[in-house]
């Protein structure tokens, strides 16, 4: 049952492509990609079949948005301390 | 611990520091919205699995509410539709299929019950092995597809790929989009927003979610399936509903576009069309099933085969499945710990509905984190 | 607890809660008075003698294949028996017994492998078989072979899996699941680049350290072997009548074991272990066992993965690092014949 976890395309043979998830080797047809796959690229993979190719770029891309959408939400208000101490509080009181 | 080849970067994404800005910062825009509780719906078992495997909602701020909405495929998969599976079991047909369809209650049997009764049934984990095994045999094997949109893509990549003439398909495909559009529709929803299944907003993109975002005025977040991306889009998500910014948005930017995977979207719609059909438990949903096209007749188990469900449908539903409420788990209007089965007569052992049955069901999920997968947080 | 139907199902050898209802039921309601015997259900059994205890264990060995990468039936059979022993606190074994039912037909070069396996474990136990039994059936009346070994041991001192009280933390020796991702693999032939391998190995001589480090502020021991660390830690806060909170981010589990159950999507946690000990400490004693732990060899990867707390006695309350939830324990079999 794989989740659809991103793998390294370390072998291509035609439609099939041998990708390495964490160590762990599976066969992936390559039908469904809308992109030339190469070895390296990074693949996501759905029951079999790579769903899309990840430019590693874009791995970095999504955390630079983490970041962002935090600290947008922090920017107005005077009361993000006080705010941020009630969260606190209440994970503590939940323990 | 040692991070494996592309471990630097799942590492990242599961950074509690990040992890915690992110929840203060919905614990903000909770508190500047003024009303609760906020509910929040999403539509994808797999998000399901990662907010209880993590217990995200115990770390939720009180006022948001996160529930699951009709995101499992096999839960959805229909009595009748399990019936023709049973019916072509038990004509002698052999039946491939996804794991999770096995142990699925038809109106009277699962295929589990017609594989005791000599029926040959076969478990694959992808479209490719099912033609595997046509290949290497020579009478009719009937691939009995079940899925959503992503999982569409590949049974029709594998028709498209010319598989043998002993090869057919049982379709219970479906499609999210029209589902949404029918828990936004329902009278006692009180969601106001959503979020998509970020590997289906892979293939379809998140454009078609504008239209819909704006007549219901419920914004959508596609979503990835870290924490730190759950949490990231539901950060945006109520950002959106306090802007009133009633469109679509992307938090899994890596992975998904607006306008999706062409390819694959012209493959599913060269191989299936839309269709009214019931999903099990919540009703007809209007243009909610995949069905091959005409032209893929040859390979439709249903134009191929005369599938017979009498016997099948003749049944009282039992007193139990009476009692079941799948339905109403699946549309987000209770969850598994109001049901009075769950966890007593209704076990993953000796499931009463199909959330109990399949890994993307909200009782399952449940079940194997606990029962009450967040402790303390949530309503 | 859940209700035992008419036949005996492959859950029930589990050592989940389906195996406890039916020992519960079945043997202990028929067979045992209480005490540390069959009653408390504990690894061992302990017997008073003398100024001491003599602590008896027993165990059948069905694991299949018989050879997997790390050890073998053999291996298994002399290990988990002398850390039955050691896990009551017994850790210096008097002598093991060995007894095998072969099926007809079992090449003779296997038996060889596997007692030469036996020979090598009995030496760095520091253990002897003294006595055993063979038996032979026919072909097909049992599958290859099946080993039971008992050991006994003398203890001034019992460690009771039963001893946690709110406040003391827990220590795990090592990482977790190694041995039944390693089975697994070797049964399904999974293709993998990271080695998954066995942690099949004797645990006397780590408890011994343990005991001299730690002495009477060792309150809890057990070893996870079916059902993981879930299973160990449920049933100690069972009978300790404890919460416990688990630091999901502080238990070790190896890069190959947790590319393993990232794909297979089986949790670690959940997973057998042969070489492991859990070890409940008084919160005092806590940082110089762990210390003791680590100097030796089976205990470099040593860590304090949670703590026992007042609420939810009997519960493991799994800390995620985004949040928390109940740890589920295990049911049936996630995985037959692992041991």
């Amino acid at each position: 049952m794989c989740l659809g976890i991103p793998g390294k395309v370390i072998g291509i043979d035609g439609m099939e492509a041998t990708v390495d998830f964490f160590g762990v080797r599976r066969q992936v047809r390559l039908d469904v990609v809308d992109e030339p796959v190469a070895l390296g690229d990074y693949v996501l993979n759905h029951v079999g079949f790579a769903i899309r190719r990840i430019p590693e770029s874009e791995v970095a891309e999504t955390l630079k948005l983490f970041e962002e959408l935090a600290a947008a939400a922090d920017e107005q208000d005077l009361l993000a301390a006080d705010l941020r101490a009630e969260l606190a509080a209440t994970q503590e009181s939940k323990k | 611990m040692s991070a494996a080849s592309s471990g630097v970067a799942e590492l990242k994404f599961r950074d509690p520091g990040r992890a915690r800005e992110l929840t203060t910062a919905l614990a903000r825009l909770v508190q500047g919205l003024h009303r609760a509780p906020v509910t929040l719906m999403h539509v994808c078992g797999t998000h399901e699995q990662a907010i209880a495997r993590f217990g995200l909602r115990s770390s939720l701020p009180p006022g948001l509410r996160v529930i699951m909405g009709p995101g499992c495929p096999v839960c959805v998969t229909d009595l009748g539709e399990v019936d023709e599976g049973v019916a072509l079991a038990l004509q002698g047909v052999r039946i491939a299929t996804y794991g999770d369809m096995v142990k699925l209650p038809g109106s009277s049997k699962s295929l589990a019950d017609a594989q005791a009764e000599g029926a040959r049934v076969e478990v694959v984990y992808s479209a490719t092995q099912a033609v595997e095994l046509a290949r290497a045999s020579e009478e009719p094997v009937v691939f009995f597809a079940s899925g959503f949109e992503t999982t569409a893509v590949t049974t029709a990549a594998i028709l498209l790929a010319k598989p043998p003439a002993n090869f057919s398909v049982l379709s219970a495909h479906k499609y999210v989009p029209p589902a949404m559009e029918a828990v936004a529709c329902l009278p006692e929803t009180r969601v106001e927003g959503f979020l998509a299944a970020g590997h289906a907003a892979v293939i379809t993109g998140y454009g078609l979610f504008e239209d819909f975002a704006r007549r219901h005025h419920t914004p959508v977040v596609v979503a990835g399936f870290e924490p730190l991306d759950i949490l990231a889009a539901l950060v945006k998500l109520l950002e959106m509903i306090r802007d009133r910014d009633y469109g679509a948005a992307n938090a899994y930017p890596r992975c998904v576009t607006r306008e999706g995977n062409r390819h694959a979207q012209a493959s599913l719609w060269r191989v299936f069309e839309s269709a009214d059909g019931p999903w099990r438990g919540i009703g007809v949903i209007p243009n909610g099933n995949l069905q091959l096209r005409k032209e893929w007749a040859a390979l439709d188990a249903r134009r191929r085969f005369r599938i017979d469900v009498s016997g099948l449908q003749q049944k009282a539903r039992s007193e139990l499945s009476r009692r079941c409420l799948c339905g109403k788990i699946m549309v987000g209007l209770v969850e598994p710990t109001d049901c009075p089965l769950f966890g007593r007569e209704c076990v993953p052992e000796s499931p009463v509905g199909a959330c109990m049955v399949s890994s993307e069901g909200t009782c399952k999920i449940w079940y194997q984190y606990g029962g009450r997968p967040d402790l303390g947080g949530g309503t | 607890m859940s209700k035992l139907g008419e036949t005996v199902a492959q859950k029930h050898g589990a050592g989940g809660s389906a195996m406890r209802t039916l020992i519960e039921k079945v043997f202990v309601a028929g067979l045992g008075p209480a005490g540390a015997g069959l009653a408390a259900m504990d690894d061992g059994a302990a017997i008073p003698v003398g100024d001491g205890f003599l602590v008896l264990t027993t165990d059948s060995y069905v694991i299949k294949p018989l050879f997997f990468p790390g050890g073998d039936i053999g291996r298994l059979a002399i290990c988990g028996t002398i850390n039955d022993l050691a896990m009551m606190g017994a850790t210096e074994p008097l002598g093991l017994t060995c007894a095998v039912i072969i099926e007809a037909g079992f090449a003779i070069a296997d038996l060889e492998r596997i007692r030469d396996s036996m020979r090598a474990a009995c030496v760095e136990a520091g253990a002897t078989i003294v006595t055993g039994d063979t038996k032979v059936m026919g072909k097909g009346e049992l599958d290859g072979i099946v080993v039971n070994t008992a050991g006994v041991a003398f203890a001034k001192r019992v460690v009771p899996d039963s001893g946690l009280r709110t406040g003391d933390r827990i220590i795990v020796t090592g990482s977790v699941g190694d041995h039944g991702f390693a089975v697994m693999a070797a049964r399904h032939k999974l293709q993998l680049q990271g080695e998954l391998v066995s942690d099949v190995a004797p645990l006397n001589g780590l408890v011994r350290a343990a005991q001299a480090a730690g002495g009477e502020f060792i309150s809890a021991m057990k070893d996870p072997t079916r059902g993981g660390l879930s299973s160990a830690l449920h049933e100690m806060a069972a009978k300790g009548k404890v919460g416990i909170v688990l630091d999901e981010a502080c238990v070790p589990v190896r890069p190959e074991v947790r590319a393993a159950s990232e794909l297979l999507g089986i949790d670690p946690l959940h997973v057998a272990n042969e070489g492991k000990a859990v070890i409940g400490v008084r919160a005092d004693a806590t940082d110089r066992v762990l210390q003791v732990l680590r100097a030796h060899p089976l205990g470099r990867d040593a860590a304090i993965i949670g703590g026992c707390v007042a609420e939810r006695p009997g519960s493991v309350i799994l800390d995620t690092g985004f949040g928390r939830r109940l740890l589920a324990e295990p049911e049936g079999e996630l995985l037959p014949r692992i041991c």
